[in-house]
């Protein structure tokens, strides 16, 4: 099949514009040199060496993080910029959906706008006059179309730049995350429209950070990450390897978060050791503030979070098991000993807390280093970032150790369900209740 | 270059809009409207008529009405100036459309310039019938000299529109500068004074060498003093604007690729 975007090791460098690099026309003449100054000094890479073909007729996403170099890539498509190196083909009328309503005139009507802004994506006045009636009642402004464009909310300057460019009937659209313009209504227009376009053979760039959108709705998928093509092909598979990097670097900004916070808390009892509530608990055990009291007689020396096959992680998915490890060390023989838990949302809002006390289970004998494992079986909460409470303390309450609100970990769920805990659950239903294929979800 | 040229002719359509959109929108809100398109010129008329006929009367044989007469190369040297100045921060002003969208960047320059010619002609329409009323212009041949002048007038500022303008996305300064070189060109050409007083023909050479003088005096011998002799230098102008125009044209090409990067 004949492509209709074809990117050939395409390279683009910007120039990166420091305090010297704003260049002025003296500095220019002095060095009897224009151009020179123009060359960059400083420059930074924004694609490297990216290569992908869009077949005609096909659906192509492009996902990755902010400053991945994804809109570049969008530009280049179209033709707003050149690359450094390699080629850009494109085959067929583009039409680029990259900032709805550039060019619109504040002053004038919405239906002056829509002739000239359709003008300048390539339009002809007849054309215009044709599609006009279409784009106003598409962009729901029948009966603004009159009022100079500068009294329109930000939705309906969207929603008519929108309007404008997807009836300029391009063979080429590019789409760079303008789904976000209108309520919820209009993106399902939007995405009808989107629709349309694939089943009459036309060509989709599109640009998103919406995942579940690249996955239901292309035939291909390109993962950039600062300005490298990481993996393309099959969209589902695309979405996941991506899905695992972010979960990657999640976790690495779990572990900072982390050890940010025990440091910080650590830094706070040394530089104060003489100070009272150094080793005291806050007059509120309900605030939720971050620190570590207690006199150490049994010390937590290390908490470790642990996933289903044992490995050290801050990432864990909902459902699965999880394991919380506190290794403890006692300066003296001790037996009087409790440990605890506790599960608090990001808000603060306490989820689970127990301690082995409560549970009626008391240790005879704590010498030197020990191991103490909370093991969940299934972690029934749903997706969010969730901090832990651990202690070790006597019978009594009296703290030994208490790391409040330290440890940061971070529950995933494929499900978007609300609130805090997940019920085990299953729904059934009457035999004359059906449901086609069941939705893959785990 | 010249592919990208003859797409000029393609994009006259778009052109033409820009231009009317420019108009629309510069008296928007305004009471007047449209109207402030003669009533500006006609206030400044008046103004001078009152300053040099009352205030510091000029009472040079020839040059009489004398506000009449530098009326004559104000206008055109207003449309001049306006253009350059607009020019000159087009592309930065255009900035969303460079940036965002498959745009021709020449156009905006353009569009700057046809858009103060159109208030060129509206100023016109006030200034003939002065002329008609004080018995300066007369039917003949001699007004063909006028098209002539305005096209090379046009091609003249469309070079140096499009030269500042490129060059201003990389060197801001040059908008500031203009201002200040533009007020020195305004005196330094015979607008309102006459290049046939004996102090200015003295340094006869000097004015030679300024482009506008010659545009100057062409449009005060069409309407003011009546055979064209200066057609010479007319052409001779005329032909140098071409060549301004292609060069013009050449520096903006190179420098298209980077306007999308640095506006």
């Amino acid at each position: 099949m004949t492509p209709a975007i074809e990117l050939l090791n395409v390279s683009k460098i910007y120039r990166r514009y420091g305090g010297r690099q704003f260049a002025t026309l003296k500095s220019a003449l002095l060095q009897r040199s224009i151009l020179r100054t123009l060359r960059p000094s400083e420059t930074f890479s924004a694609l490297t060496d990216v290569s992908f073909t869009v077949p005609k007729g096909s659906t192509y996403g492009v996902v990755g993080p902010n400053g991945s170099g994804k809109s570049t890539a969008l530009k280049l498509v179209a033709g707003i910029t050149k690359p450094t190196t390699g080629t850009v083909r494109v085959q067929g009328r583009i039409s680029a959906l990259i900032e709805l309503g550039a060019g619109f005139h504040p002053e004038i009507s919405g239906r002056e706008n829509v002739f000239i802004n359709g003008i300048m994506l390539g339009l002809t006045k007849r054309q215009i006059h044709e599609r006009f009636d279409e784009i106003v009642e598409f962009a729901e402004l029948t009966e603004f179309i009159d009022a100079p464009v500068k009294t329109y909310s930000s939705g309906m300057y969207m929603r008519l730049g929108f309007a404008v460019a997807i009836h300029v009937d391009p063979d080429v659209l590019l789409v760079d995350e303008v789904l976000a313009v209108g309520d919820e209504a209009f993106t399902h227009k939007c995405l009808d429209k989107f629709s349309e376009f694939r089943r009459r053979g036309k060509t989709i760039l599109l640009v998103t950070h919406s995942l579940s959108l690249v996955e239901r709705f292309c035939d291909e998928a390109l993962w950039l990450d600062a300005g490298v093509a990481r993996s393309h092909g099959d969209p589902t598979r695309v979405v996941s390897e991506y899905l695992m990097s972010v979960e990657a670097s999640e976790e690495h900004l779990m572990e900072t978060t982390t050890a940010k916070a025990v440091a910080a808390a650590d830094e706070h009892v040394q530089q104060a050791p003489s100070e009272p509530d150094a080793s005291r608990p806050p007059e509120n055990m309900f605030q939720a503030v971050e620190g570590r009291w207690g006199a150490r007689e049994v010390e937590i020396v290390d908490v470790t979070l642990l996933d289903r096959e044992g490995k050290p992680g801050f990432i864990f998915h909902s459902g699965e098991p999880m394991s919380i490890q506190l290794k403890v060390r006692a300066a003296q023989p001790n037996d009087d000993v409790v440990f605890g838990i506790g599960i608090f949302s990001a808000e603060g809002v306490c989820c689970y807390g127990t301690n082995t006390f409560l549970e009626e289970m008391n240790p005879a004998r704590l010498v030197g280093e020990a191991d103490a494992t909370f093991a969940i079986e299934g972690l029934d909460l749903v997706e969010g970032t969730y901090k832990l409470d651990v202690a070790v303390h006597r019978r009594d309450g009296a703290p030994y150790d208490y790391h409040r609100l330290l440890y940061t970990f971070r529950v995933k769920s494929r499900t978007h369900d609300v609130g805090i805990y997940r019920p085990r659950h299953h729904w059934t239903f009457s035999p004359n209740l059906q449901f086609p294929a069941a939705r893959d979800d785990d | 270059m010249f592919a990208n040229l003859a797409n000029l002719v393609r994009y006259r359509g778009l052109i033409q809009s820009l231009v009317a959109r420019d108009l629309k929108a510069r008296y928007r809100g305004s009471v007047l409207g449209f109207f402030w398109s003669f009533v500006n010129p006609l206030l400044l008329l008046l103004v001078y008529s009152f300053v040099f006929s009352t205030v510091m009367p000029n009472t040079t044989v020839g040059l009489q009405p004398y506000a009449l007469f530098m009326f004559c190369g104000i206008l055109p040297w207003t449309w001049f100036s306006a253009s350059l100045s607009e020019a000159t921060t087009s592309l930065i002003s255009g900035g969303n459309l460079i940036k965002k969208v498959l745009f021709p960047a020449e156009i905006l320059p353009i569009v700057s310039v046809l858009a103060n010619m159109v208030n060129f002609f509206l100023g016109l329409l006030i200034l003939v019938p002065s002329l008609i009323y004080y018995h300066h212009l007369h039917l003949s041949f001699n007004l063909l000299w006028f098209p002539v002048t305005v096209l090379v007038q046009l091609v003249f500022t469309v070079a140096l529109g499009l030269i500042l303008s490129a060059l201003t996305v990389h060197f801001r300064d040059i908008r500031d500068l203009l201002f200040n070189i533009l007020t020195l060109w305004f005196f330094a050409t015979p607008i309102i004074y006459s290049w046939q007083q004996d102090n200015v023909r003295k340094y006869k050479q000097l004015f030679d060498l300024n482009p506008f003088t010659h545009l100057a005096i062409t449009y005060q011998e069409v309407f003011f003093f009546g055979p064209v002799g200066h057609w010479k230098w007319l052409l001779a102008l005329g032909a140098a604007s071409v060549a301004l125009f292609l060069a013009g044209y050449w520096l903006f090409d190179r420098l298209r690729d980077s306007f999308a990067e640095a506006v």
